[in-house]
């Protein structure tokens, strides 16, 4: 390993006096980063993390947990992988260390070129790493076996894709091995633009053809690829008109590979000053501050502290207006364990080497609930004054008469499921800094949702909208933790009072116990059949615990009653859904609200009840699931593009293969048995019976770029290349045209937030809105009709109607403001109508479908379960871009499969990547993708959401398929060893 | 200000550790994570300058694990079979990147009860090497680990090497880890076995559990069982009913007290028939 040089020890060597208050002093340390020689003067303890990001300003390596847990930080030392978080600066001194900037040579590795062909980064958080350790193994093994994939990575944790991308892309890197090349591939290591446009994913000009393409979408007649010679990638860029339905290479992918991607934390200003949050260390305490001036000024370096008696605005947000109930700062009192109290804002390295256990602040601990028993039980506190019995918020959806028809069916069953904290354990924690352009407060940070950020900030602030500007940069991952403001008040605070810019990343354990949860839900439903095996009855009743503030919670308690039933006919039905306070950790918005536990009752439940009627299992879902024409259970008929039974039909060759497999397994074992399981799921997208409207803007420039304002975040689900693809179909100009601008909202029109699988089809329905004005726009000037063809012709526009050609130089024309020539604005906002008081309604205007089955492997006698197999049919109604609905689905039954077996956030406990478990590569068993395509006909092209319906299903079908293997059904999610081996001691114990 | 040091000699160190209270910083795979955000307030003392204690060497008593030897080093090295328990264990201590830097010796000086090196050093009836300036004193690894996050260290010694027995070294071993996910995991509850097999016949049984006790502990009565038995399935029925009374686990994130004394039995008889090359849980039921 390293070995020091002489004079760094002598420099290092026992070091004495030096300032007070600070750690070991200064020197330099020298050694090589990517083959060149450098050095750097930093204290010897500093993490490698720290100096490779900010004294060098190689970002590409992140940092996601400072624990070794997540392995985001994983660089090589003299060829080695190594967390660089958990090495000293002072032990790579004469060291080789090579970052993922390093592995791009004048173009990108045929690592790195794989990972884009096969759509193995999402988010991209942790791709730097994974290519890191991946170039590692395979210098040493350029033919990996899956299993030796999985050894090299599975220290790294990737939260976005499900990890098969991931395996499939090293596997077959060698397919892309470069043959020349020049250029750069990637931006200069360290340089930053923190005040940029927000341009990304500038498409490449047109090039030659590529030998070489490793899917086979958009490869039809008369389509032809591009290769850019810059990178020697082929991104598969389809022709004009047949966008919708390919796979190019993401648009936004190359600085995912290259490092050159700048998430929240990787554009601080060198002169910003770096905040501290001083937070609740008690589940409800009173506090009071002490001498906060004099402590302060006892700290050479801090340059003010800042509580919510500074705030200038209403201190007071939160998602859902009129349910707004949060402080930026606590007042007096804290309602929950890492609540913020107070800021310290100072110089970077002042607050590095600050120990705020000297922090001037009394503590009162107070009783507290973390469990919505104790929140409802007679004369327990209120959490929030207004809320009587601490509930938030119920909802219900109420429909024929359920207790009548439960009464009558010929068979029953009834159940109760509990499910547990989940946390959302995205790789970037939230990070961003803020500062004054003027008078206008500029938050440049990760996001879901900018607009909201905008108006949160600029309420608490006491700002007018208009003086808050949100920039996102790219976004690590979000699942709906991130539509949440968090940081964005206390670092504008700051910078407001300072006048400096402020910069904060959470720590990794401030991002668990501050940001929110997937609600703990304790449920209990009864389902009832007649003799003929259809479904006549359905009582739900789930209480949410939604933590001491609203966030989400009403959305949950809305959300869950209209979709309990699943995707099936129930002609009666009451089902009511709770949010009740708690001061547990704050529950909001993640991938499915609340649905991903009430569809594990339910289909539970249906497995039983095939059980009890002697019907197939799947057998008994296809002979109840909706239909063309059914109604819901809030009463609305949907007349077409209802895929849930094709998604079934589509699994019946699966299911029959995969019983089989069991059935031939267990035969054979005693000690291990296999199950499989399926369950459904129905999801609408966009908000429920609330407007939810979404703007795009698009143009062409006067050099004959196409401009689009791109305002759906993409926090790696693929809206970036999705929204584009449908503008380009709808316009009749290719892909490769479009230059993006971000979600910036200085620049870009609302598109709404990330959430609620509304992206793919609200935001692109806008998209093809704006697409159409904008082509109607260029041929009513050129007087055309609507059969003319568009082509750009460098800085003009030709349009073909059969045998006339029209030509438009665009330099002749008026250039607007914003630079276009020609431009187009269209806004879209679903259809939906209010739920009355029984829940009857429309309360979307699409819903997207699925069905998973899981094949596994129980080890009876130590009750760990081994996944063998997924097999997820989608009804996504159109897929835009076929690799990015598969990630979607990959990594949604991840998240799902996490759910299942061992995700349990437990406030006090478990607040790290260690104690809190999130699947590994190692965990996500072969994944087979059947993609349904019965086309919506509100959706963009046909298509619908799906970001959120690919989670659903997957804990359902495991829960059913470790019943089906050991004959009993675990009953509190997550089913861990311990809870899966209870359940067979107690039925073993029965016998 | 905090001193820092980073000595190039064992006996410049262990001057250095005779001035004062000190932290040794090694692989720093747990003194990252046990530093978190807070700045650094002790003496670190970085042994990252010592080349002499890196490397396994061979004497003719002793195996000597150096102390800075890392996890990667140990899985690099030819080395008997005896050995393989520590090997299978080498390579599920946290991940590639952890095992690339993380030292044995660290292992053992962190003290967790869930240290998956400890019950394959146990086997290999390891001692731990310890040196001040004055002494140099060798403890066997029982009396090392005194419990959680507690060693017998003394202010001004450090550890600088692990010494496994040469009789130790006879015979195969086999580790067995339960955890709750595949990789960078801790274990619920791991197992370490060496047995000796003369003619068919447990002549030497060692086997040791982690996780099911403050500090990981040989299995007396499952060791005494197992000697004298035929090599053959009955291994795993002995296991089953020996007494397993040293174990005393507690309840935590990663599962049940009863969940853990149930499971651990199992993987005890795993980590046997695997010691002695058979593949358990392949039995084929009767029908």
């Amino acid at each position: 390993m390293s070995q020091i040089q002489p004079e760094v020890r002598e420099a290092l060597s026992d070091l004495g006096n030096g300032q007070p208050g600070f750690g070991a002093a200064r020197t330099d340390i020298a050694f090589e980063v990517n083959g060149t020689a450098i050095s750097v003067n930093v204290p010897p303890l500093r993490r490698l993390s720290l100096v490779l990001r900010e004294e060098l300003l190689l970002t590409g390596t992140k940092v996601g947990c400072d624990a070794g847990d997540c392995g985001a930080c994983t660089v090589l030392v003299d060829g080695d992988p190594v967390c660089a978080c958990l090495m000293s600066a002072a032990s790579a001194a004469g060291a080789s260390v090579t970052t993922v900037e390093g592995l791009a040579n004048g173009r990108l590795s045929a690592l790195q070129a794989s990972f884009l062909a096969h759509g193995a980064a999402q988010c991209g958080i942790c791709t730097p790493a994974l290519l890191v350790a991946a170039t590692a193994l395979l210098d040493k093994q350029p033919s990996p076996t899956e299993t030796e994939v999985q050894d090299a990575l599975g220290g790294i944790l990737c939260r976005c894709t499900g990890y098969r991308k991931i395996i499939a892309a090293v596997m077959d890197a060698g397919r892309f091995e470069p043959s020349t090349g020049s250029a750069a591939p990637h931006p200069p290591a360290g340089t930053f633009s923190p005040y940029s446009d927000g341009e990304k994913g500038e498409a490449p000009a047109l090039a030659a053809p590529s030998p070489r393409s490793s899917r086979g979408e958009g490869k039809g007649e008369g389509q032809h690829q591009h290769q850019s010679f810059d990178l020697g990638l082929d991104r598969r860029m389809p022709i004009s008109g047949n966008a919708v339905g390919s796979s190019p290479i993401r648009l936004d992918g190359v600085p995912k590979v290259t490092g050159g991607e700048k998430f929240g934390g990787d554009s601080f200003p060198a002169d910003a000053l770096a905040v501290l949050v001083v937070r609740s260390p008690h589940y409800h305490a009173s506090f009071a501050f002490g001498d906060l001036d004099g402590w302060a000024k006892a700290h050479p370096g801090v340059a003010g502290v800042f509580t919510a008696a500074d705030i200038p605005g209403k201190n007071c947000f939160g998602a859902i207006g009129p349910f707004a109930d949060q402080p930026a700062l606590a007042e007096g009192f804290s309602r929950l364990r890492g609540e913020a109290v107070a800021l310290v804002a100072g110089e970077r390295e002042a607050i590095l080497d600050l120990d705020l256990s000297d922090f001037p602040i009394r503590w009162s601990e107070l009783p507290h609930f973390l469990q919505p028993a104790e929140a409802q039980a007679e004369g327990a506190a209120l959490i929030h004054e207004s809320r009587p019995a601490n509930l938030l918020t119920s909802g219900l959806v109420e429909r024929g008469d359920p207790e009548a028809a439960l009464a009558g069916a010929a068979f029953t069953v009834s159940g109760a499921i509990d499910t547990s904290y989940v946390e959302h354990a995205y790789i970037e924690p939230e990070a961003g800094y803020a500062y004054l352009d003027g008078d206008t407060l500029v938050v440049v940070a990760c996001t879901q949702a900018p607009y909201m950020d905008r108006d949160e900030t600029a309420k608490v602030l006491g700002l007018a909208v208009e003086k808050v500007r949100i920039v996102p940069t790219a976004t690590g991952g979000g699942f709906g933790s991130k539509l949440d403001v968090s940081l964005q008040p206390l670092i504008g605070l700051v910078a407001l009072k300072t006048g400096r810019p402020a910069a904060l990343a959470y720590t990794r354990t401030e991002s668990m116990i501050s940001t929110t949860k997937r609600h703990p839900a304790e449920m209990k439903a009864t389902i009832g059949a007649d003799a003929e095996g259809l479904v006549t009855g359905m009582i739900f009743d789930g209480d949410f615990n939604t933590g001491a503030y609203a966030s989400w919670g009403p959305t949950v308690a809305n959300r869950v009653p209209v979709h309990a039933s699943g995707p099936y006919a129930t002609p009666n039905y009451r089902a009511e859904g709770r949010a009740i306070h708690t001061h547990g950790p704050i529950s909001g918005a993640f991938r499915g609200f609340g649905v991903p536990q009430a569809t594990i009752m339910q289909e539970t439940l249906y497995d039983e009840l095939a059980g009890k009627l002697g019907i197939d299992r799947l057998d008994f879902r296809l002979r109840n699931c909706l239909r063309n024409g059914s109604e819901t259970v809030t009463g609305q008929r949907l007349d077409t593009g209802v895929g849930i039974a094709e998604c079934l039909e589509s699994l019946q060759p699966h299911w029959l293969r995969a019983t089989a497999d069991a059935d031939a397994f267990n035969s054979a074992n005693r000690d291990r048995k296999r199950g499989v399981g399926v369950a459904s799921c129905w999801y609408g997208c966009g908000n429920t019976s609330l407007p939810n409207p979404s703007t795009i803007r698009v143009g062409i420039a006067a050099d004959g770029t196409v401009i689009l304002h791109q305002g759906a975040v993409d926090i790696g689900q693929g809206s970036n290349t999705v929204i584009t693809q449908i503008c380009a179909d709808a316009l009749g100009l290719p892909l490769e045209k479009f230059q993006l601008k971000s979600a910036d909202t200085a620049i870009t029109p609302d598109a709404g937030k990330t959430s609620a699988s509304r992206q793919t089809f609200v935001t692109g329905k806008a998209a093809e809105k704006a697409g159409r004005a904008l082509r109607e726009k260029i041929l009513r000037f050129a007087n055309v009709s609507e059969n003319a063809a568009l082509q750009l012709d460098g800085q003009a526009i030709v349009i073909r109607e059969g045998e006339a050609t029209r030509r438009i130089e665009l330099a002749s024309l008026d250039v607007d403001a914003e630079g276009f020539v020609f431009r187009a604005e269209e806004t879209y906002d679903p259809p939906t109508l209010p739920l009355d008081a029984k829940g009857q309604g429309k309360p979307y205007a699409v819903y997207g479908f699925g069905a998973q089955i899981a094949e596994l492997e129980v080890d009876l006698k130590l009750g760990t379960v081994k996944l063998i197999k997924i097999t997820a049919a989608h009804d996504v109604g159109k897929a835009i871009n076929p690799l990015l609905v598969e990630g979607q689905i990959e990594g949604g039954i991840a998240q799902g499969i996490g759910m299942a077996l061992m995700e349990e956030y437990i406030p006090g406990r478990t607040e790290n990547l260690h104690d809190y478990l999130i699947p590994t590569i190692g965990d996500v068993p072969p994944i087979e993708t059947i993609l349904i395509e019965v086309p919506d006909p509100e959706g963009p092209f046909g298509a619908k959401g799906l970001g959120e319906h690919v989670l659903i299903p997957t804990a359902p079908a495991i829960l059913n398929a470790i019943r089906h293997a050991t004959g009993v059904l675990v009953t509190k999610v997550p089913a861990t060893p311990t809870r899966i081996r209870a359940a067979i001691r107690e039925k073993e114990a029965r016998r | 200000m905090i001193r820092y040091a980073k000595p190039t000699s064992v006996d410049e160190a262990l001057a250095l550790l005779g001035e004062g209270a000190w932290r040794i910083l090694a692989g720093g795979t747990d003194f990252y994570p046990a530093q978190g955000s807070k700045p650094f307030r002790d003496n670190v003392l970085d042994i990252n300058g010592l080349a002499s204690l890196r490397g396994i060497a061979e004497t003719d008593d002793h195996f000597v694990i150096g102390a800075r030897t890392t996890w990667t080093d140990l899985i690099r090295r030819p080395l008997p079979a005896a050995f393989d328990a520590l090997k299978q264990a080498a390579r599920e201590v946290g991940s590639a990147q952890i095992q690339n830097v993380a030292s044995v010796a660290g292992n053992l000086c962190n003290a967790s009860p869930a240290a998956d090196g400890v019950p394959a050093l146990l086997v290999l009836d390891a001692e731990v090497e310890l040196r001040s300036v004055a002494a140099i004193r060798h403890l066997p690894m029982h009396d090392f680990i005194l419990g959680n996050r507690r060693t017998a260290l003394l202010p001004g010694e450090m550890v600088t090497a692990i010494r496994v027995p040469k009789p130790a070294a006879m015979g195969t071993s086999a580790f067995v880890k339960l955890g709750a996910r595949r990789y960078l995991v801790i274990s619920i509850a791991m197992v370490a076995a060496r047995l000796v097999v003369d003619n068919g016949t447990v002549r030497q049984a060692a086997v040791a559990a982690g996780s099911c006790s403050v500090v990981a502990r040989r299995l007396a009565g499952v060791e005494a069982a197992l000697r004298g038995l035929p090599v053959d399935g009955g291994l795993a029925d002995a296991v089953l009913a020996a007494p397993m009374s040293e174990l005393s686990p507690i309840a935590d994130v990663r599962g049940s007290a009863e969940y853990r004394l149930d499971a651990v039995r199992e993987i005890v008889a795993r980590a046997v028939l695997a010691a002695v090359g058979r593949t358990p849980g392949e039995e084929v039921a009767a029908a």
